[in-house]
Order: structure tokens, then C-alpha cells, then sequence
């Protein structure tokens, strides 16, 4: 899609409602070097949210629709959850079908768009709770890996089914006492990351989306790497602030505890090495540019 | 708008987009000695199929896998095995919201497997195909034929067809994509067979030219946004309306639904136009019809010949589509009869019921005989069954009380 598919009929630009006509003068589409930095002087692909109030998944989608390389040619694929209650509000084509079924929408949602469009980009990212990815749909989260389909498979990991009402999940915490784990849990929190590399991702990273420039970084890194090499894995932890009795400012603390080192969302990445070849590419390539640019002010 | 811009030209096998009409109905035919699972394969090389996801399960496994030829030899965009049938039906969902024509198979398990995918299908106004090669889905496992899973899936949403013959299959595979993919259908379509009595048994087939197939599918012809990006991707809704408990979200529920049904209901004029009719007959001034769908259809043709040198005249009824149900075309051709006589392939009757909810005087219904778990329905006991509604004393069955 370019910009001009969006553009408004002049003859009926004053009925178009106004974030339509702020999507179309004021959103980054197109936008080269488009980032987390757009966020509060350009159009957001985000429009509202109807989650909690300080979620941190509203700061997760926020940062992630900023920092999607490529919004114009990306359709995203989403699941049931509290995901599922912010995806009509964005500006980015978007699937919800079912519980559990992403990573099997996305398989084929991709392989369509690269028979219609032999020639084009079209990245394909999904957006998914952890009980989507891991305990539901963890079948086809693997299998879509072990396939290497080219897509980007994100978590938002808030360690429980918050939209059900907090029952445990298998990124819940040991111990952790919920609905459905009336003693606590008795296993340990599944660890995807490694199951992640070991089925075939380029790329994994696990995080907290506490500081939006790793947000955005990491997030297109997975989206170029899924686009040209096979498939990539964030697993963001987006604390459910409801269900683990904080307040509404403290999703952010919460985020920050977390990612310490030795804490379970200290910041791991792993790359394999043909994604590591094309993000030194990209980079070499960036730096050149740059020293044009620079050779022509001069 | 048709594609008419295709039309005449050519695809990479060199193969001829024709007016589908023309296809269908003018062409030269081939007569061909196939099983019903080459015949799928035949229809299928001729549907301009972008996207086919396989798995296997008996007895659609053979069809399936011959689809694979196919892509190998490059008639199809993309092929692969999914996990399962409940991934298999949302990586067809996936690459349906993203523009392609899309094929699958299933039976059974299968069936019930993917089984929540189906509404989901309609609901998104998914103009998939699957076809559906029925078999039990009983425990204890069952590979052989029966109809059962047709009762699911005629709730779903969907269209339902039901084939009788290798012939019909042929036919209704690329006929099935024109009607689903009208625009004010674009509803998933379950085209289902017998397993095994259409699957695996060879028939002569007339087969349309295999340089010709038909146009392209038109995702832009949707009544609902092509997942693609290529049309403006504003908000789809303002509030979720999951989320809310009120009249505005019931409201918009119910006539979502209402309308995936009216979706059906109009695809009658086309299917009629398609299939001529929604059901076929024969003389249906009889006193007694047998009036069943698929195979059952085949029997009861048998049934009327034997029962025909006794001196009883029986008519039939054979209803092609399930989904949207011929209501009044049952009503119509079985107003004079005395004796309507439903022979199926599953123990629960379900079409028995559904020609009794649709007629007046639902009495004369005979809802039988009934096979199941892969019996044969020799014909004898169809002409059993209709000497014991009418009275008669049998000579051939009598043994049996
Ligand atoms: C087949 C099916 N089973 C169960 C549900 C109920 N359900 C809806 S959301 C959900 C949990 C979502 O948890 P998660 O994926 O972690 O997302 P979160 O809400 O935590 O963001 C469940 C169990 C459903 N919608 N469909
Ligand atoms: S329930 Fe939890 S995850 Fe869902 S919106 Fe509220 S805080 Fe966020
Ligand atoms: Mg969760």
C-alpha cells in the first residue's frame, strides 16, 4: 500500500471522520527511519485502547506499531485475549479468527500474500497473549517454526490468561498461587525462548518493553530477519497490573524489576548466523549511507 | 465486475481463462475413467487454486496428496501438510483474509477436529472449499462411510453440497468456487461425498478441456476488506464488541449472524442457475418418493427399478444442496405423495428430520431404512422398507420378521 491508496476524495474529505484524516496527513506510512520517536508528534497507528488504565501492554502496542518497519505492506495476526480488545483500533490490516490458532493464520496468510505478490514485501507479524502462544496454540507456534515460515511471532508475556480473569498459564511463575493453581503452580515457568531457538528461529529475544528504543530495535530486527531469512520470536513481558494487584503506575517499576540481571526478563537475544550476516549487512549499509549523507553537507 | 480482463489469456501451464459458463456448459467434454479421487484432482487442475493445505485422513488422504502432484507440477500457487485439521482449516482461514482461492479436504475426525474453524470461516466470509469425504466418527474407530459429520456441519454457516456421483463432484468442485465467491455470497463451501463409495470407486466422468480453467479469484470482489494492505486499513470499530454488554453489541452480534445466513439464502439463485436446481426429480407424481441426498440417492434409484417389476411405482427426490436447504422445492415435490421414504447413511436420521420440520403432514415421513458405521444399503431393504410402509407383504426379506 502506498499513501496515496489512503488519500481522501477532496470532495469528501470534511465527512471523513478526523483520525482518518489525521491518519492519512499525519502517519509515518512510508517513513524510512519511522521509530519510537514518532510517538507524540505524528498520527499513531493506535487509535484508543479499552484495556486498563497504565497497562503495560497499551505501551507495548504503542511502541511496536511505531517501530514496525514496514506499516504500509504489514498485516498483523492477533488471538483472544486482552490483545484482542486493542486490534480494531489499529491502523494495520489485522487478523482475530480464533483462541490459539495465530502462528496457523499467519502460515497461510503468508504464503498467500507471496503468491499475489511474487515481487513485494509483505511482512507478516503476530501479536499474541502467552496462553495463546504457549499453552493453546503451542502446536502451531512450533510447528510454524519448525516450517520456517517467515513471520515474526511476538508474545505479550503478562504470565497468566488476564482476559479470562487471571488463571495460570505456562509462563506463569512457580508457586505463583492463581485461579486454577489453587496451590500454586507446580511447574516451572515453560522456558519458549530456548524452545524457540532449538525449533529453528533466527532470532529471540526476551524482554520487557520498559524502554521503547529496545522495543523498537528488536522489533525490527525480527521483522527484516522473518522477511528475508525464517521465522523470529520477541517474548515481551507486559505485566497484567490487575491480576498482580499493582496500581495503575506501576506497570513500569513492575518492568523494570523484572529485566535486572538474573531476573527472568533479564535482556537475552539470540541470533543465528545467517540473521547476524544480514544485520551486519543492513548496518554496513546504514553506516555508508550515513557517511554519504555527511560527504554531501560537507 | 467480472474478470473479464483475464479472460483468454493464459497461466504458466499455459492453460486458457475461460468464461466459466463457457467452461462448464459449451465446452467439449472427455469421457474419463477415473476414481472419485483423481476426479478431485482433474477439477482441481482446472480451478486456478492459489493455496492448498493437505492432511491426511482416510479416505480423502489419496485426493489430498494427489493435489500435491499438482502443485509439483505447478498448477497450484502453494502446498504444504499442516499439523492437524484444526490448523490445516485456520492456515486455509489465514490465507483466505489474505486474497487466495483456497482448497482443503478432510473426513471425520477431521471434520470434527477443525470443526471450530467452520463458523469462523463463514463469519470472516471465507469463500474456502473443503471437501468432505464422509466417513464415522464414532468410537470405536471407524474408517468406512457415513454421514454424520454432514448434521455438524449444516449449522456452521456454510454451504453445504451434497455430491451423489463422481460426476457431480467434478462438476460441483469448480462450480462450488463460482457460487461462493459471488459477492453476495462469499460464504465457505463443504462439498461432501460418501467416502469410499465415491472416493475409491472408478466412474466415467466427462472432463472439461484441460487447457482451460477458470479465471482468477477477484479478493477485491469481497464484501469485507482482503487482508492484504492494499485497501486503507482504518479501524474496523470504535469499541470491541466483545467487550460490551449492551443492546448496540447483541444487535450487531445477531445481525451478523442473520446475515451469514441470508448469505446462503442468496446463493440459491446462483446455485439454482449453476446446478439447475437445488434439487433434481423424478417422477414425483408417485404415491411413495424416496427423497435422500449423496449415495443414498444411488440406492434408492435401484430400489425403484426392482420395485418397479413388482408393479410399484415409486418417484425420487434427490436434494443436492443441504445448505441453503430446499425448503420449498421439498415442499413443492412431495405435496402429492402418501409415503416419503429417507434412506441414509448415519444412525440419527438427520435428514429424516429435516424433511420433517420443512413438509406438512411430517406423518408421512418414513424415516429409514438407516445404515451405519460403513454398512452397505443393499437396495432390497429400501424396497423392504417401502412394502412395509405400504402394507405389502414382502417375500425377499420375510425371513428377517
Ligand atoms: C477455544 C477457546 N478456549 C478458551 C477461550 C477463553 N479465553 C479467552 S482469552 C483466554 C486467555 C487469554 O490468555 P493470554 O493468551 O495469555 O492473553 P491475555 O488475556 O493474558 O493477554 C481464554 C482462555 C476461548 N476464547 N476460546
Ligand atoms: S486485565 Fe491485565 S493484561 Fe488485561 S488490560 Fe487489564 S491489566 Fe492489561
Ligand atoms: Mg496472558
Amino acid at each position: 500500500m502506498s499513501k496515496e491508496r489512503i488519500t481522501i476524495s477532496p470532495d469528501l474529505y470534511d465527512i471523513m471522520p478526523s483520525d482518518y484524516q489525521d491518519l492519512v496527513s499525519k502517519a509515518t506510512y512510508g517513513k524510512e527511519d519511522r521509530g519510537w520517536k514518532d510517538i507524540g508528534t505524528s498520527k499513531e497507528l493506535i487509535e484508543q485502547h479499552s484495556l486498563c488504565a497504565g497497562c503495560p501492554e497499551s505501551m507495548a502496542f504503542r511502541y511496536i506499531l511505531a517501530s514496525l518497519p514496514n506499516p504500509e505492506d504489514t498485516v498483523m495476526v492477533g488471538s483472544t485475549g486482552c490483545t484482542s480488545l486493542v486490534f480494531p483500533m489499529v491502523a494495520v490490516h489485522n487478523i482475530h479468527s480464533l483462541f490459539g490458532n495465530q502462528n496457523a493464520i499467519a502460515s497461510g496468510l503468508k504464503r498467500a500474500l507471496s503468491v499475489r505478490f511474487p515481487d513485494r514485501i509483505k511482512d507478516v507479524v503476530v501479536l499474541a497473549g502467552d496462553g495463546a502462544t504457549v499453552d493453546i496454540g503451542l502446536d502451531m507456534t512450533l510447528q510454524a517454526w519448525f516450517r520456517q515460515e517467515k513471520f515474526t511471532t511476538i508474545c505479550f508475556d503478562n504470565e497468566l490468561y488476564a482476559n479470562t480473569g487471571g488463571q495460570e498459564s505456562g509462563l506463569m511463575q512457580k508457586g505463583f498461587v492463581a485461579k486454577m493453581a489453587p496451590v500454586g503452580k507446580l511447574f516451572d515457568k515453560v522456558r519458549l525462548p530456548e524452545i524457540a531457538r532449538e525449533s529453528g528461529c533466527h532470532y529471540v529475544v526476551n524482554c520487557t518493553v520498559s524502554k521503547p528504543s529496545l522495543v523498537e530495535k528488536v522489533v525490527r530486527n525480527a521483522v527484516l530477519i522473518a522477511r528475508e531469512i525464517g521465522p523470529t520470536y520477541l517474548q515481551l513481558y507486559t505485566p497484567c497490573i490487575l491480576e498482580i494487584g499493582k496500581n495503575s503506575m506501576e506497570g513500569l517499576q513492575e518492568m523494570r524489576d523484572s529485566e535486572k540481571p538474573a531476573e527472568r526478563f533479564a535482556f537475552k537475544e539470540y541470533i543465528s548466523e545467517p540473521a547476524r550476516q544480514l544485520l551486519a549487512e543492513r548496518d554496513a549499509k546504514a553506516k555508508e549511507k550515513k557517511a554519504a549523507a555527511k560527504q554531501l553537507v560537507s | 465486475m467480472e474478470p473479464t480482463s483475464v479472460i483468454g489469456t493464459k497461466n504458466k501451464k499455459n492453460q486458457v481463462f475461460t468464461d466459466p459458463r463457457i467452461m462448464m456448459r459449451e465446452a467439449p467434454r472427455t469421457p474419463s475413467f477415473y476414481t472419485g479421487s483423481e476426479v478431485i484432482k482433474e477439477a482441481i487442475r482446472r480451478a486456478s487454486i492459489d493455496v492448498m493445505i493437505a492432511y491426511p485422513i482416510t479416505p480423502q488422504s489419496e485426493a489430498a496428496a494427489l493435489i500435491g502432484e499438482l502443485f509439483a507440477e505447478g498448477y497450484i500457487g502453494d502446498y504444504f501438510r499442516g499439523e492437524s485439521e484444526f490448523a490445516v482449516m485456520s492456515q486455509c482461514a489465514g490465507a483466505a483474509f489474505g486474497g487466495a482461492r483456497v482448497f482443503t479436504t478432510t473426513a471425520g475426525p477431521g471434520t470434527m477436529r477443525a470443526m471450530e474453524n467452520f463458523p469462523m470461516w463463514a463469519g470472516a466470509r471465507l469463500p474456502i472449499q473443503c471437501i468432505v469425504t464422509c466417513r464415522g466418527i464414532n468410537s470405536p474407530l471407524s474408517i468406512q462411510p457415513d454421514t454424520i459429520e454432514i448434521s455438524y456441519l449444516m449449522q456452521t454457516g456454510m454451504l453445504v453440497w451434497h455430491a451423489e456421483t463422481a460426476q457431480d463432484f467434478y462438476d460441483w468442485i469448480l462450480m462450488g468456487y463460482m457460487v461462493s465467491e459471488e459477492p453476495d455470497v462469499h460464504l465457505p463451501l463443504a462439498l461432501c461425498c460418501d467416502g469410499f463409495f465415491v472416493t475409491h470407486t472408478k466412474d466415467v466422468v466427462d472432463l472439461t478441456p484441460t487447457d482451460m480453467c477458470l479465471p482468477p479469484y477477484d479478493p477485491y470482489r469481497s464484501p469485507v476488506p482482503c487482508m492484504d494492505m492494499e485497501c486503507p486499513p482504518v479501524r474496523m470499530m470504535r469499541d470491541p464488541f466483545i467487550m460490551k454488554s449492551n443492546y448496540i453489541s447483541y444487535a450487531t452480534h445477531a445481525s451478523w449472524q442473520q446475515e451469514i445466513w441470508a448469505a446462503a439464502e442468496r446463493s440459491r439463485k446462483h446455485t439454482i442457475a449453476w446446478l439447475n436446481g437445488l434439487i433434481e426429480t423424478e417422477d414425483i407424481d408417485a404415491d411413495v418418493l424416496i427423497v435422500t441426498s449423496g449415495t443414498a440417492v444411488s440406492q434408492g434409484r435401484e430400489a425403484i427399478r426392482l420395485l418397479a417389476d413388482e408393479g410399484i411405482r415409486v418417484g425420487l427426490v434427490k436434494i443436492k444442496t443441504l445448505r441453503p436447504w430446499p425448503e420449498e422445492e421439498i415442499k413443492e415435490a412431495t405435496k402429492h405423495a402418501t409415503h416419503i421414504i429417507v434412506p441414509e447413511f448415519n444412525v440419527i436420521g438427520w435428514m429424516a428430520k429435516e424433511i420433517k420440520a420443512t413438509i406438512p403432514r411430517s406423518e408421512r415421513v418414513v424415516a429409514g431404512p438407516r445404515v451405519c458405521g460403513g454398512m452397505t444399503m443393499p437396495p432390497e431393504i429400501i424396497v423392504e422398507e417401502i412394502k412395509r410402509a405400504l402394507g405389502v407383504r414382502s417375500t425377499t426379506l420375510a425371513a428377517r420378521g
